[in-house]
């Protein structure tokens, strides 16, 4: 579905992003995980055409990435970031509709697919025309994924998107994007920096460390064939957090 | 969507502003001085007596500023002296017949009756108790006495056959020489501020304060007899109608017409006693409430519309930082510190703009820019930057995301600016009368101009209730046009 192919990014002095290939397989989950400044949002923001690599190549679909094309290919992206992006001065149905409306979509065709995804979310319908500072975090992030499925997106980018709910909304969200993703068959690439969210809902594990891809795999590859002291430290750091 | 309130609202304003144009009547313009205003109410009723719709602008300023007026088309009558004709017009130091001016003015396309029957000659004067008391008879009397502070108009002091030359002639070389309002002038007189005072010789006021004219003994005045100049240009009939008062009005009868606007407070009423009736086509105080009011909304209604046309889009322009947008909030601010009047007067020599409602509108326009830009581009950079690329993520082309994402996000700041924009307009449209474009401003010029304070406040107080309005109309479209999501 996208492919990566030497993608670099430096700001300024420092480089984020250095020489990454990675590819993310269709109908999959695939989790980016790993220190805070590791690079791992910075490849979302790459994918989804807010930055544009120094070197190297994005392949969406087989084809390149292009500045004057972009706009096309977000349409067939879905993005949720960890606060929502929710605009404040639009309801819950006009922040999910925005898009489908500025295509000129039906208005019976649009009115069934808020039905389905707030089944879907489990969001209330009665709340869609409430506004985002009316709606709890946790029903912000669902109002948020409908946005980015209203358009039944063939890849969706989620950038730490339950990081700042509080631990049982965590949890009910987290449950609720494991059926999301089963059912749609949804192709995914999830950043997150919790291992145990990273096990749960990813087929594919992908451990990054100051800009580079360390190993990649699932979560028992990790454990049982660290490629670097880093991956163990890693790995053995979030699995003391969760004993205590 | 929200845009559309916009627009609604703009289009109103246009309409609003629109409706006041009208076809133009006969302009008649006037200096800022008493007998000035009443031959000017003189000349309105004439012409309307003729059938003739004639409009006055009211104290529009100096000599210099009425003859461009009047030679540019601005204006087509004003009352005018022979002696400032030949002085400060022609600038002619010799002593020139009234054929001759006649003659030169015809070269500017502009026409002069003949004299309506009195001379108000420029004299000095001083309180009668104190020059009989240091014997004070002649200007050449004057020179013994340098210890006098001489309070002149600022008009008298630059003039040809002004204070310089005045001076020179006599050898006058007095301590002090201060600059001071004509009518505030006589207060300082009499209150014993100032010993010396230039006066027009047909001034109500010498006979009211009891002073003496201090002769001029050596004939240094020339003769100022009162004309009319109009422009050749316009309709034979209104030149007759005008002509119709050559020889009418002699000193006497000025002196009282003079005397009666200043008890009255009322030109129209001092032009009702030339004509021994009054007119019945004065005006009553609601109705000339109303025109006042409503020029002073259409000027700074359109000045508005202007400043939010022009502003956004500068505002959207700036928001985008670098040196462009640097260069539009420096210079707006730069235009935000020119004084309102220093604005008019550099306006004012402009070709284009002149004596006119276009030169008001046009520095009330450049006022309200500021608020404007500097609200839009704040409004618009405070957006966070998760949301800018929220709405760039999803794919909305550059010009939706403009108009569907950043104007609603900054609507508050944006009105904001507005509603700062419109109440500043409110206040400064009063200057727009120093320049004849009418407003609110004239009766507080008028009142100025007589020291009265009622008159003053025929115009400061509706200008200060518009002020008023304007700020609870502007917090009840903040509810219309600022989404709902944005006020929770």
């Amino acid at each position: 579905m996208v492919q990566l192919v030497g993608v670099s990014k430096t700001f300024g002095d420092a480089a984020a992003v250095h020489a990454v290939d990675l590819s993310v397989e269709g109908g999959k989950t695939t989790v980016l995980i790993g220190p805070s400044g590791c690079g791992k949002s910075t490849l979302l923001r790459l994918i989804i055409g807010l930055l544009e690599p120094d070197r190297g190549e994005i392949q969406f679909d087989g084809t390149q990435l292009r500045a004057d094309k972009i706009d096309i290919v977000r349409r067939r992206i879905g993005y949720v970031i960890q606060e929502g992006g929710l605009f404040p001065h639009l309801t819950a149905r006009g922040n999910i509709l925005l898009m489908a409306r500025h295509l000129g979509r039906a208005e019976n065709e649009m009115r069934a697919r808020l039905s389905e995804l707030s089944a879907l979310t489990r969001f209330p319908e009665n709340l869609l025309d409430r506004y985002p500072l009316e709606l709890s975090g946790g029903q912000r992030q669902r109002v948020s994924l409908m946005r980015a499925l209203m358009l039944s997106p063939e890849l969706l980018l989620l950038d730490e998107p339950l990081g700042a709910l509080d631990p049982l909304v965590r949890a009910a969200l987290q449950k609720d994007l494991k059926e999301i993703f089963a059912r749609l068959r949804q192709t995914a690439l999830l950043v997150t920096h919790d291992l145990a969210e990273a096990a749960y809902l990813g087929d594919k594990i992908v451990l990054m460390n100051e800009g580079r891809i360390v190993q990649q795999g699932s979560l028992a590859d990790l454990q049982q064939n660290p490629a670097s002291n880093f991956v163990s430290e890693f790995i053995n750091a979030q699995r003391g957090l969760a004993l205590t | 969507m929200k845009s559309l309130f916009i627009f609604r609202f703009v289009f109103f304003l246009a309409l609003a502003a629109s409706a006041f144009a009208s076809d133009r009547p006969v302009v008649i313009g006037s200096k800022k001085f008493t007998e000035s205003y009443v031959l000017g109410e003189i000349a309105k009723r004439t012409l309307s007596e003729a059938g003739i719709p004639a409009e006055h602008r009211q104290g529009m300023g100096g000599t210099i500023i009425l003859w461009e007026a009047l030679r540019t088309g601005q204006i087509d009558v004003y009352p005018e002296y022979t002696g400032t004709i030949a002085q400060e017009i022609l600038k002619r130091n010799d002593r020139v017949t009234f054929d001759q001016i006649a003659s030169e003015l015809a070269k500017f396309g502009i026409g002069m009756t003949r004299p309506l029957g009195f001379s108000n000659t420029y004299a000095l004067v001083m309180t009668r108790n104190q020059a009989q008391k240091l014997g004070v008879q002649t200007i050449s009397d004057l020179r013994n006495h340098w210890q006098f502070t001489f309070g002149l108009t600022h008009e008298f002091m630059d003039r040809q056959d002004g204070w310089r030359p005045l001076a020179q002639f006599y050898g006058l070389n007095p301590r002090s020489v201060i600059g001071i309002d004509h009518a505030l002038g006589y207060d300082a007189l009499v209150g014993g501020q100032i010993d010396v005072k230039d006066a027009y010789s047909t001034d109500a006021k010498i006979a009211e304060y009891d002073l003496t004219v201090v002769e001029d003994d050596r004939n240094f005045f020339p003769r100022y007899d009162a004309v009319f100049l109009y422009r050749l240009s316009l309709d034979e009939k209104i030149a007759a109608s005008l002509r119709g008062l050559e020889g009418k009005i002699d000193e006497a009868t000025m002196i009282r017409l003079n005397a009666e606007a200043e008890r009255t407070k009322d030109y129209a009423a001092a032009a009702d006693l030339y004509f021994g009736s009054k007119s019945s086509f004065g005006e009553t105080f609601s109705h000339k409430l109303m025109r006042w009011t409503a020029r002073h909304l259409e000027l700074a209604g359109f000045s508005l519309l202007l400043s939010i046309i022009v502003g956004i889009p500068l505002g959207i322009w700036a928001s985008r930082g670098g040196a462009i947008g640097q260069v539009i909030l420096g210079f707006a601010g730069i235009v935000q510190t020119i004084p309102s009047l220093a604005l008019l007067a550099l306006l004012v020599p402009l070709p284009f703009f002149g004596i006119s409602v276009r030169t008001a509108i046009t520095a009330l326009f450049l006022y309200g820019l500021l608020p404007i830009v500097r609200n839009t581009a704040t409004g618009l950079q405070d957006i966070p930057r998760a949301l800018r690329e929220s709405a760039v993520a999803l794919g909305l082309s550059p010009r939706a995301r403009l108009w569907q994402i950043h104007l609603p996000m900054a609507s508050r700041s944006i009105l904001g600016g507005i509603k700062t924009s419109a109440v500043i307009n409110v206040g400064t449209a009063t200057l727009a009368a120093l320049i004849g474009a009418g407003g609110l401003g004239e009766p507080i010029l008028s009142g100025l101009n007589l020291n009265d304070h009622a008159t003053i406040l025929q115009g400061a107080v509706p200008a200060a209730v518009l002020a008023l309005l304007v700020q609870s109309l502007f917090d009840l479209l903040d509810r219309v046009l600022i989404p709902k999501g944005l006020r929770l």
